[in-house]
């Protein structure tokens, strides 16, 4: 009987990884991402059954008591995950997926420590192999669990956004690193659970550390780091219990949570090292010396336009095209909504318009994508910055919502920029650019941007969501009237054709 | 430095290369303008103007002795005598097509750019004379068609009869051929066009024209359309022959870079149009896309047809067209000129090197050639390294050499962990780097819209942490007991938490209704 459970609950094992690898795979298009999460939820319903299976009957109590515990235990689990899920608010999107991030470092943490207090003593080469692998479960489970946390309040405006600069930050890292190894070796050799504990203490603090230096904006990456390290503890919990289905579940997501802090790096021409080691936008003085140069006027207080909503609105009427390019802005206004019903009055009026959207705007990767199907836009119309880049120099109008150093010319034409080299959605090429900024304040970067000076750009002061709704009003109010001015009888529909 | 306009010396030629707005935009940036008198009468821009915009007005030789001549058609030998040895020139100087012009602007020692062959990259977009040229030029032919032809374009019903819409066809749906189809659309025309790159079609769509596939795909890398084979000509010949005869007006804007214009319909198909049918030929200048054309002259055929191969439309335009071409000269001053003003084209940047033709008696045509991507569809796969196992995931190193040595280290790392496992490790070992790599190629072809769902569903996944905490459950050790209870909470909340929120978040994405 024993056997034949162990060889089903494998069997479960196997048939959860290979639908894990299929909700993956699944999740990567559109057409296919719904049955890809449902892959995930049999996969996941499937492996936990066996689990629950397995632990009653190697269970030390007795079988009714596993089992109240354990439906105690996921009932809570399932109860919260459910409310903060139906709670949360697509703008809180980057805080709920931080949040759940620390949750899979806690309970590696607590796994590592358990397998310490009921395996961990032993000698001879497993045992050792094993110390190995909760010292390391537990190390990374714990830069996840704090790293999360810091992530979690800096997003949610429970801390400032700003990075922490303290001196020696580099060095301070390091010796921790170097410690925490050392500490893992004697608890290797030695093991005591207080040496567990420091080893984690000091792990908490690396983890609150390394996010703490990171300013608010590079968050996309960092979220998808610590989504690459939670799935490294669970691989590592694997190695500890000798689990194949965690090490796969937790190398997938590990190795895709790298690619995406990749490709998020890539998107912001910055190498993954930089990102991580943090501090980005503090003490480059290169934004005042921009100017200086043959390459463009770019003053520190230059000179900007500002345009009326019912300027603005005659010109979208008048367009033939016009593509939207949002940014963190767009979320913080929560404009998402009214730049929609731009969006539909505009297509009614005969105006194509198409999103843009850079790989780093807002503060996950790929935020204003859900916001935009949060408000109903279809995503076929929402396209990313190689698509839309060429496409710009023959747009009419680009509405700039909330974006800033996305947009920036200046990582393209000033050399000497910090974002030079970064690409940019090249909105200035476009015929004419309407920017909704709430003040003159630079972006996250910090770095002046040389957009709002330029001859077709005009600026729209003010709450996203408001002007959005003045422009419109003003639509409104002006195609009551007849749009028809020419009144030939023609009907072209109905002539005949050859 | 001191940059000259000099008057266009051929008759024919409106366009020039500095306007009265281009010129305090120049003069802004610290240059001195010299105009020849009379330089911008045909674009109707009268000298007063160009003064008025801080400009003096010179007369021809004072003009060619400027540091950097700004032209529009190529210089003559004559006016190429008068610039200084160590001068520079800008223009359209057709490099491809015109070696005795490169030798003599070498022999004299200039530094000429040809601002006909700005390489195609986004950055260079706002130098790109062609493309602003051909959007002018585009708009111009059909309007020199519905002059020639003796109709309307637009469609009528009224009491004397039902007129149906002229029907236009548009071979090449470039730059010039979209500036056609939506000029021909605005006057009522039934558009239809083709190109051989197939992903123009939603272009010409967006603009209200049919798109006629031609069963013939070509795209190069450099953005611009190349010469077919053999099989896919004749295909695409059967196509331009099939539109052609059932057209009131044909515009054809097919070029090929530095080489003469593909034929595309001939003298037989041209025969079998209607009499009174309309051809643009915007190719004439190379040759001619049309069999029978002839450059800058109106030719009537036997049958009726009249064929139309005017070379200067844009100039037909000229105020605009010299607008837009000074405002890409203007580009070409802020690109070559060093931060003091002084003529300094940096060779190294391939933009810079690609219109260079000539520099200090030196021939640099053909440049290089270009390694840059066409403005179309970018290869999608991204050559990422792989990511290594535990611990912090390895920077991608920009360059070949870091990145292998990561690679190196990674696989030594990892053979030295197996190595000194045990063996139930090792195995665990294998399924893990496995798994790595089978996550990094599932993942790696993911679009960018749905990144946090992919983000929140492996959040969902690693719950899977959870069957740790639930073996962990019925240890007999109370402490051991309750971390699992809490370790099971955690991760449950995870599982169902990703999940649901993944499938909130998916429920919302949809496509547009057709």
């Amino acid at each position: 009987m024993s056997l034949t459970l162990d060889a089903a609950a494998e069997t479960a094992y196997l048939l959860a990884a290979l639908l894990f690898l299929g909700a993956l795979a699944g999740l990567s298009r559109h057409e296919s991402a719904r049955r890809g999460n449902l892959l995930g939820i049999v996969g996941m319903a499937l492996a936990l059954t066996a689990t629950v299976a397995l632990a009653v009957r190697d269970a030390e109590r007795g079988t009714v008591v596993t089992l109240l515990l354990i439906a105690v235990a996921v009932g809570v689990g399932a109860v919260i995950g459910v409310w903060r899920a139906r709670a949360v608010e697509m703008t809180g999107m980057p805080e709920l997926i931080a949040m759940l991030h620390s949750f899979v470092g806690l309970a590696a943490v607590l796994v590592g420590v358990n397998t310490y207090l009921t395996h961990g003593h032993g000698s001879g080469g497993a045992a050792v192999s094993q110390r190995v692998e909760i010292a390391v479960g537990v190390f990374i489970g714990a830069v996840t669990l704090t790293g999360s946390v810091v992530a979690w309040g800096k997003l949610s405006g429970r801390m400032s956004g700003a990075p922490l600069m303290l001196p020696r930050r580099h060095l301070l890292n390091l010796v921790v690193v170097l410690a925490s190894v050392a500490l893992a070796g004697w608890f290797v050799v030695a093991p005591s659970l207080w040496s567990l504990l420091v080893l984690t203490g000091m792990a908490l603090l690396l983890g609150a550390h390394l996010v703490a230096s990171i300013g608010g904006g590079d968050m996309p990456v960092v979220v998808s780091m610590l989504n690459s390290y939670s799935g490294w503890a669970a691989a590592a919990a694997g190695f500890m219990l000798g689990n194949d289905l965690l090490i796969i579940t937790g190398a997938l997501v590990g190795s895709s949570g790298a690619i995406l802090s990749y490709l998020m790096c890539k998107a912001m021409n910055r190498s993954f090292l930089s990102v991580i080691a943090g501090g980005f936008g503090q003490g480059t003085p290169a934004a005042g010396l921009a100017g200086a140069g043959g390459s463009g006027p770019v003053a520190a207080t230059q000179p900007v336009r500002e345009i009326t909503p019912e300027a603005a609105a005659d010109l979208l009427r008048t367009a033939r095209t016009v593509v939207v390019t949002p940014g963190y802005g767009m979320a913080v206004a929560r404009a998402q909504y009214a730049v929609a019903r731009l969006a539909e009055r505009l297509g009614e009026l005969g105006v194509r318009v198409r999103f843009g959207i850079h790989p780093v705007a807002g503060r996950l990767p790929g935020h204003m994508n859900v916001l935009l199907a949060e408000a109903r836009v279809p995503y076929d119309i929402v396209l990313g910055l190689e698509e839309i880049n060429p496409d710009l120099a023959d747009t009419d109008v680009v509405l700039v919502i909330g974006a800033n150093d996305t947009v920036n010319p200046a990582a393209v034409e000033e050399p000497v920029s910090p974002i030079a080299g970064m690409p940019v959605l090249e909105v200035w090429h476009a015929r004419q650019v309407i920017v909704f900024k709430r003040s003159m304040a630079t972006g996250y970067s910090g770095v002046d941007n040389p957009l709002f000076g330029r001859d077709n750009t005009r600026m729209l002061f003010g709450d996203a969501t408001d002007r959005v709704e003045d422009i419109l009003v003003a639509l409104a109010g002006a195609t009551t009237s007849p749009t028809t001015t020419t009144t030939s009888p023609t009907t072209p529909e109905e002539s005949s054709h050859r | 430095m001191r940059i000259g306009v000099p008057r266009e010396s051929r008759d024919g030629q409106a366009i020039v290369a500095a306007t009265p707005s281009t010129t305090s935009v120049l003069v802004g940036l610290g240059h001195e303008l010299l105009v020849e008198s009379g330089a911008g009468a045909r674009a109707a821009y009268p000298d007063s103007a160009y003064a008025g915009a801080g400009a003096q007005i010179v007369d021809r030789a004072a003009v060619w002795a400027a540091d950097l001549v700004l032209k529009v058609d190529p210089p003559t030998q004559e006016e190429v005598a008068l610039l200084r040895p160590d001068g520079a020139l800008a223009g359209l100087l057709a490099p491809a097509r015109s070696p005795e012009l490169l030798q003599l602007l070498t022999d004299r020692g200039v530094t000429a750019f040809a601002m006909d062959a700005v390489p195609r990259m986004s950055r260079s977009q706002s130098l790109d004379v062609l493309s602003s040229m051909a959007n002018l030029s585009g708009y111009r032919a059909v309007v020199e068609a519905a002059h020639e032809l003796g109709g309307m374009f637009g469609g009528q019903v009224t009491a004397a009869g039902t007129t149906p819409p002229a029907r236009v066809f548009v071979a090449g749906a470039g730059v010039a051929g979209l500036a056609a189809i939506g000029a021909a659309r605005a006057l009522g025309a039934e558009v239809r066009a083709t190109d051989v790159r197939p992903e123009v079609a939603e272009q010409v769509e967006s603009l209200g024209a049919t798109f006629v596939p031609l069963g013939a795909t070509t795209t190069s890398a450099d953005g611009y359309a190349r010469a077919l084979t053999e099989d896919q000509e004749a295909l695409a010949a059967a196509v331009y022959d099939r539109e052609a005869r059932a057209a009131d007006v044909v515009i054809t804007t097919a070029l090929l870079p530095g080489r003469p214009a593909p034929r595309l319909i001939g003298s037989e198909t041209v025969a079998a149009m209607r009499p009174g049918s309309v051809v643009v030929d915007l190719a004439a200048a190379t040759g001619g896309n049309v069999a029978g054309t002839v450059r800058d002259q109106r030719v009537v055929t036997e049958g009726g047809v009249h064929l139309l191969g005017w070379t200067d439309l844009a100039g037909r335009l000229p105020g605009q067209a010299s607008q837009l071409y000074g405002t890409n000269m203007v580009s070409l001053v802020r690109l070559v000129a060093g931060p003091g003003g002084e003529l300094a084209p940096d060779l190294e940047d391939e933009v810079v090197r690609g219109m260079t033709v000539a520099r200090a008696g030196e021939l640099l045509w053909p440049p290089p050639p270009s390694s840059v991507q066409a403005r179309g569809p970018a290869p999608s796969a991204a050559p990422a390294a792989p990511p290594a196992p535990p611990a912090p995931a390895p920077a991608p190193a920009p360059d070949r050499a870091t990145r292998r040595a990561v690679l190196l280290a990674t696989g030594a790392l990892v053979a030295l962990a197996a190595a000194l496992a045990p063996h139930e490790v090792r195995a665990h070992l294998t399924v893990f780097a496995l798994a790595v790599v089978a996550g990094y190629y599932v993942i790696s072809h993911v679009t960018h819209a749905l990144h946090t769902p992919l983000m929140s569903v492996t959040n969902a996944i690693s719950g899977i942490i959870c069957v740790g905490a639930l073996l962990q459950v019925g240890s007999a050790d109370p402490w051991v007991t309750a971390l699992s209870m809490v370790g099971i909470t955690v991760a449950s909340v995870n599982i169902v938490g990703g999940f649901t929120v993944t499938h909130r978040m998916l429920g919302m994405f949809r496509r547009a209704e057709p």
